[in-house]
């Protein structure tokens, strides 16, 4: 079974970012870029299959500016099979991402495809869904345990106040959290023979989508920043300071 | 046209999320109906109708809804849409609405605007990015807005008091996808930790599931309900469910105590709408003190024993 694997290249987590001076757009000129954390947890996921031989091929893809083809390296290094990077330097939207991986997915003759959860940079939490739907497939959403087999997979999904385990038949689409397992570091060897290997482009014409996107940017601004720092030197100065000034407990 | 707001229920009541979610369906202005699925969910319509504001309550039964899986509420959902010519549909940003509505704004071949924390005017929304370090307005150019908004900014709405009609309408065919296997959830006799007035979290500084007991007896002692930071869901402390963060659950209880947690951006996406932000942690350079109204530098294993013991 061939196994696709979204990856978005975004702002490395450890990075703070701010607004342009003009406010219409996320600062993002030479800031540290990484593969999307929730990314590498569905990839590392991917890997295993094929390694228990649960697929036979890993295909990678992401959808963005040429410089994602260093994200796509990665996840060569990391054991995927082949690369395929959607070209796009347009600001790329959840519904357009959707269905450009509709599209590769098609091509690929795919029979699951594996999303991280959220992307850290737009926070959205919904291309997988769009994706499933676009190709009417079952979903799982921040899958926390996936259990491959047969004709489909038992898979544990995080649910307000508790957890579910889900029958998805084949074919579908998962969203994966980051408690799913722990990404491997790809060895230097790895990382150096993937330098050389190729990565197929594409355009979005290619595929047929139209990637216009849906929302305008109004407006980015930093989010108000609470003032704090305030400090008590003890147990009873903070219950005091709880009941007579903050008067949030009895 | 009117807005239809997707409910999230137990076959009985509604979520108080919900009643957030009417209430910033009401700021488009137009009527709002609600939707509720189920195979037996009689009760919870009912529940619907007596919010105040919601103008008309969709009921859809089927067998096959019991389980209210994304595919076959999605299907439902966009049947009624289609019916009904909605300009706007709206579900809290929580389980339900976060699995479901991408898939019906997907079919509607419209982009979904998720997590909105205000609302500017009827196609203008504000969404926090980057964990929250930055707050977005966009503006849809859709015919159809779908918004999950973010239950901790907008008020719910009273649960009691309205009197709208009941209106069956038909469930979509089952879709055959996916099927729950099993349920679990790991409630207690504690608040919700969503809706929790005070709430106690925890952070790697615990060091064991043992020692989360001291947090409990705190949280049980201020009747809150216990959180805690990624690190210690991932060292297996807790469960996956009690993470506050950019991943995990978006709280704003009135009092939050943070308890040897060190402040990572993504967690403070999680709380830092927090009425008062109490945090002990040992190291006096932690940056939770920078948005803590009432830092306590000290050992946990101390402090929060002689809080309990003072509280006494
Ligand atoms: C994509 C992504 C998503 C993430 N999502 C989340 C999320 O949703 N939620 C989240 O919480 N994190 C999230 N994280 C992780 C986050 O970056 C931090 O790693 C995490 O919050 C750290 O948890 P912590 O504060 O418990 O641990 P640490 O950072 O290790 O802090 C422990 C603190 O305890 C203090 N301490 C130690 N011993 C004691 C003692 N005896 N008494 C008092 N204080 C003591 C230390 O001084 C330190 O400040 C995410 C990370 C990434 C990359
Ligand atoms: N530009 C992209 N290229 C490839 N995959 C993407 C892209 N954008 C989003 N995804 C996938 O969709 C997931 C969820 O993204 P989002 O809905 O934007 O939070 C990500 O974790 C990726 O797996």
């Amino acid at each position: 079974m061939n196994v696709l694997v979204a990856l978005k290249r975004v702002v490395d987590a450890e990075v703070s970012v701010r607004p342009t001076a003009d406010g219409s757009a996320v600062d993002t000129a030479n800031v540290r870029m990484a593969m999307n954390p929730f990314d590498e947890v569905a990839l590392e996921e991917a890997v295993r299959w094929k390694e228990h031989a649960l697929a036979t091929e890993v295909v990678v893809v992401s959808c963005g500016p040429s410089a994602c083809q260093d994200t796509l390296r990665t996840a060569l290094a990391f054991g995927a099979d082949r690369a395929v990077l959607v070209q796009a330097d347009a600001d790329l939207q959840p519904l357009a991402v959707a269905k450009l991986l509709k599209a590769v997915a098609e091509r690929e003759g795919s029979g699951i495809i594996v999303c991280g959860k959220q992307a850290i940079d737009d926070d959205s939490g919904q291309t997988g869904q769009m994706l499933a739907a676009l190709l009417g497939w079952s979903q799982a959403v921040a899958a926390a345990k996936v259990e491959l087999g047969g004709d489909g997979a038992l898979v544990t999904q995080e649910i307000d106040g508790g957890a579910e385990v889900l029958q998805l038949p084949l074919p579908f689409v998962l969203t994966v959290d980051l408690h799913l397992n722990h990404p491997r570091y790809p060895s230097l060897p790895n990382v150096l023979k993937a330098k050389k290997r190729p990565v197929e482009v594409l355009l979005p014409a290619d595929l047929g989508v139209d990637v216009a996107p849906r929302l305008a940017t109004v407006r980015i601004a930093e989010a108000p920043r609470r003032r704090g720092g305030g400090r008590v030197a003890d147990v009873s100065e903070l219950l005091s300071k709880l009941r007579d000034e903050a008067r949030v407990i009895p | 046209m009117a807005t239809l707001v997707l409910a999230e229920h137990d076959n009985r009541a509604l979520t108080p999320a919900t009643r957030s979610a009417v209430a910033a369906a009401m700021s488009f202005g137009a009527d709002v109906h609600v939707l509720v699925t189920g195979a037996d969910c009689a009760t919870a319509a009912g529940a619907a109708a007596g919010v105040p504001g919601v103008v008309k309550v969709l009921q859809a039964q089927a067998s096959y809804l019991a389980d209210q899986t994304a595919e076959n509420v999605a299907a439902t959902l966009l049947a009624a849409v289609r019916a009904g010519g909605y300009s706007h549909l709206v579900a809290p940003a929580a389980g339900l609405g976060r699995a479901v509505l991408p898939r019906v704004a997907a079919a509607l071949d419209v982009e979904q605007v998720a997590d909105v924390v205000a609302i500017e005017a009827p196609d203008t929304f504000v969404r926090p990015i980057y964990a929250g370090a930055l707050l977005a307005t966009v503006q849809s150019r859709d015919p159809v807005k779908v918004v999950t908004v973010r239950p901790i900014a907008f008020e719910p709405v009273p649960a009691a008091g309205g009197t709208a009609p009941i209106e069956s309408v038909p469930a979509a065919a089952d879709t055959g996808l996916s099927r729950v296997v099993t349920r679990e959830s790991s409630r207690s006799d504690r608040p919700d930790l969503a809706s929790a007035r005070v709430v106690v979290a925890g952070g790697r500084a615990l060091g064991s599931a043992e020692n989360f007991k001291l947090l409990d007896a705190l949280a049980a002692r201020l009747g809150g309900a216990v959180g805690a930071s990624r690190a210690a869901v991932d060292a297996g402390y807790v469960g996956n469910n009690l993470q506050i963060g950019q991943s995990g659950k978006i709280v704003s209880p009135d009092l939050y105590v943070a308890v040897g947690i060190s402040g990572a951006v993504q967690h403070i996406a999680g709380m830092k709408d927090s009425k008062v932000i109490v945090a002990i942690n040992r190291d006096p350079e932690a940056p939770i003190f920078q948005l803590a109204d009432y830092g306590l530098v000290g050992d946990l294993f101390e402090v929060v024993p002689a809080l309990l013991a003072a509280l006494d």
